[in-house]
């Protein structure tokens, strides 16, 4: 495999909070290769977005970077200057976000802001810009893309204000995109648009996306590799076939038990996963999920879980993982 | 059993802010329909879920059960009396309870939720020994802990302000609860939680509920019957069963079939549906969704189909159903 294009190593970051430091993030690791779709699921509070944010440089004041370096291209993206990371947002790593409508300015027309969102490109006139906005709109499904420039985005419906949200993140030429829960907030049908959209979109884009999500449908439906989170943690990577076949962490097993599009017959009662997230002012000496697993002994309560091998491309973080 | 809501041609529709001849001349004013010619009916301990995308009228439907939006047309009859006047409504408000969208705005910022929990007491005049007891013996109803009562709402999460949501539907010791979304922004064990303490005191406390979703994976576990939204119209009501096993409309064919399978061996090449939902406002000529579908003859694109009925208990607004 060639070398990862965007590699996070060993990063933890805390957000203070008066009384002490919530560690929203521990020693997580990630790698993204060129082309590939990278899935990171989990529920709220695992971390997830504190890590988008991360990526994107897009921390809360309040966040502190405790370890841990996040690689983009060799060249760790934490100890630059403002400046300079700000000019990686765009051009290298570019976000859609979860709600479309918050995406866009409201008193502008599309038109004029994916223009402006071009005003890095230098010499290339503004009608050719604005040209180039509306073939990307047509690339992102939207059948009308010179009325769609002249429109508002309250004009538009949350699916072609999400396909139009993609179109702006790609005018940039991205070489990692990241979305952010991208279809959360649409209709099924919307859904399965924008992820066929998105899978689409990879087979003639080089870069890396990294797709952000609590539903493992869409996981399943969309990436290559997998990042199960928990608690702050990446607790297992791997395959998506082998992650949805043969998962070796607990919490990813009972994850994936709990989602009801899994059983074909009607179930009255769901599965759930007993007990609460751990509370993460001070998080446990342990395993992080041995208070809600049913495998756990008193060595996960006491000695925090080893990172197993358990395939080239799988890895759990329990101690009764085998390969 | 008897029905315990029972909707008969329910239309519901609401003037066009048009331009300034529309306002000046009587009679131009125009009418969209949100909804059209509703009949529905729940049976008493049953629960419906109502699917559709946004758009389709499901929102509009509870509100109007409940008295919240003016009908336009058409008859409901909740328990036995047909619901016509204000007083009705508020009587009928009194045994039937709405649990909303999005739990924490439903739930005053300003109120504890001891407070939120005993405010249908006060508002619907029912006296209760001790508000505090009341309040307390609801929280641990919907398995929350009694210190829970001197909260806010902000200062819970996202599942326990739906466990609140719940009690307070229940406080009142409804008939009836409209479950508007009742899971979307949960987890996916939380939403279990929540489902399956729904099911659970629908059969301690003997409701019926009506829940509206575009959650088809969710919806399929908890209801009895489902019906199929389309453009304020329905256009299939079934066992869900049977729904999910054999769609007939072509619609809920492809709305089934657009959920995202959580098995990455079972991933479609193809969508089931393309295109978006249409306006309200412009309305497709003969059947609705013949813009979007895929089996659409000349006859779909100029004759609009009935509902029919299809054996005993499914009916379906399709030519070639």
């Amino acid at each position: 495999m060639s070398a990862a294009l965007l590699r996070v190593e060993n990063l933890s970051i805390g957000y203070d909070a008066g009384i002490g430091q919530i560690q929203a993030l521990r020693a997580a690791n990630l790698e993204a290769h060129g082309g590939e779709v990278i899935g990171i699921v989990g529920e709220s509070g695992c971390g997830k977005s504190t890590l988008v944010a991360a990526l994107i440089n897009l921390l809360a004041p309040n966040a502190h970077v405790n370890s841990g370096a996040i690689y983009y291209k060799g060249t760790d993206i934490l100890t630059m200057d403002r400046e300079s990371q700000r000019h990686l947002r765009g051009p290298d790593i570019a976000m859609v976000f979860q709600d479309p409508m918050t995406t866009f300015n409201p008193v502008i027309t599309l038109g004029d802001q994916l223009v402006d969102f071009q005003h890095h490109i230098d010499g290339v006139s503004n009608a050719e810009k604005r040209k180039r906005a509306g073939e990307l709109l047509a690339r992102a499904g939207i059948p009308d893309p010179e009325l769609c420039l002249r429109r508002y985005p309250h004009e538009l419906s949350g699916g072609m204000r999400q396909r139009a949200s993609i179109a702006a993140a790609l005018l940039m030429t991205p070489n990692v995109l990241v979305a952010d829960e991208p279809t959360t907030a649409l209709d099924v049908t919307m859904e399965a648009q924008i992820i066929h959209l998105l899978r689409e979109l990879r087979t003639d884009y080089q870069g890396a996306i990294i797709v952000v999500t609590h539903h493992l449908g869409v996981v399943a439906e969309l990436c290559d590799r997998v990042y199960v989170m928990y608690a702050g943690q990446v607790v297992e990577q791997g395959l998506v076939d082998d992650i949805y076949h043969a998962p070796k962490h607990p919490y990813t097993r009972a994850l994936i038990a709990c989602d009801p599009a899994h059983f074909e017959e009607h179930t009255p009662i769901l599965p759930t996963i007993a007990g609460r997230v751990p509370n993460l002012l001070y998080p446990p000496k342990g395993c992080s999920f041995a208070d809600r697993c049913d495998m756990a002994t008193s060595r996960c309560r006491e000695i925090t879980p080893p990172w197993v091998r358990i395939s080239e491309t799988q890895y759990a973080l329990c101690h009764e993982a085998r390969p | 059993m008897t029905a315990l809501l029972d909707i008969a041609g329910l239309s519901v529709n609401f003037p066009v802010a048009g331009g300034l001849f529309d306002t000046l001349i009587p009679g131009r004013k125009r009418y969209i329909d949100i909804l059209d010619g509703i009949s529905l009916s729940l049976k008493s301990g049953e629960t419906l879920g109502l699917v559709g995308e946004s758009g389709s009228g499901k929102t509009t439907l509870a509100r109007s059960i409940l008295g919240l939006s003016p009908i336009s047309a058409g008859t409901i009859t909740f328990n036995g009396a047909e619901l016509r006047s204000r007083q009705s409504f508020t009587n009928m408000r009194r045994s039937s309870a709405m649990m909303f969208q999005d739990p924490v705005a439903s739930l005053s910022p300003r109120m504890s939720v001891g407070a939120l929990l005993t405010e249908p007491f006060i508002i619907h005049g029912v006296v209760m020994q001790n508000r505090k007891v009341k309040a307390e013996e609801l929280l641990s109803r919907v398995g929350l802990s009694k210190d829970m009562a001197n909260r806010y709402p902000h200062e819970l999460s996202g599942g326990q302000a739906r466990r609140v949501g719940v009690a307070r539907a229940l406080a009142l010791h409804p008939k009836l609860i409209i479950a508007d979304e009742p899971t979307t922004g949960l987890d996916v064990s939380v939403q279990g939680e929540i489902l399956n303490l729904m099911t659970e005191l629908k059969t301690l406390m003997g409701l019926s509920y009506m829940i509206i979703t575009h959650n088809l994976a969710m919806v399929r576990h908890v209801s009895d019957r489902i019906a199929v939204m389309y453009l304020g119209r329905l256009i299939e009501v079934g066992p869900t069963r049977e729904v999910f096993k054999k769609p007939l409309h072509p619609y809920a064919k492809s709305l089934i079939a657009s959920e995202p399978q959580p098995d990455p061996r079972k991933r479609r090449a193809d969508l089931a549906i393309k295109g978006e939902i249409p306006s309200v406002l412009n309305r497709p000529r003969g059947c609705e969704f013949h813009t979007r579908c895929s089996i659409a003859q000349d006859r779909c694109r100029s004759e609009a189909p009935q509902l029919r009925a299809i054996g005993i208990d499914r009916i379906v607004r399709c030519h070639f159903a």
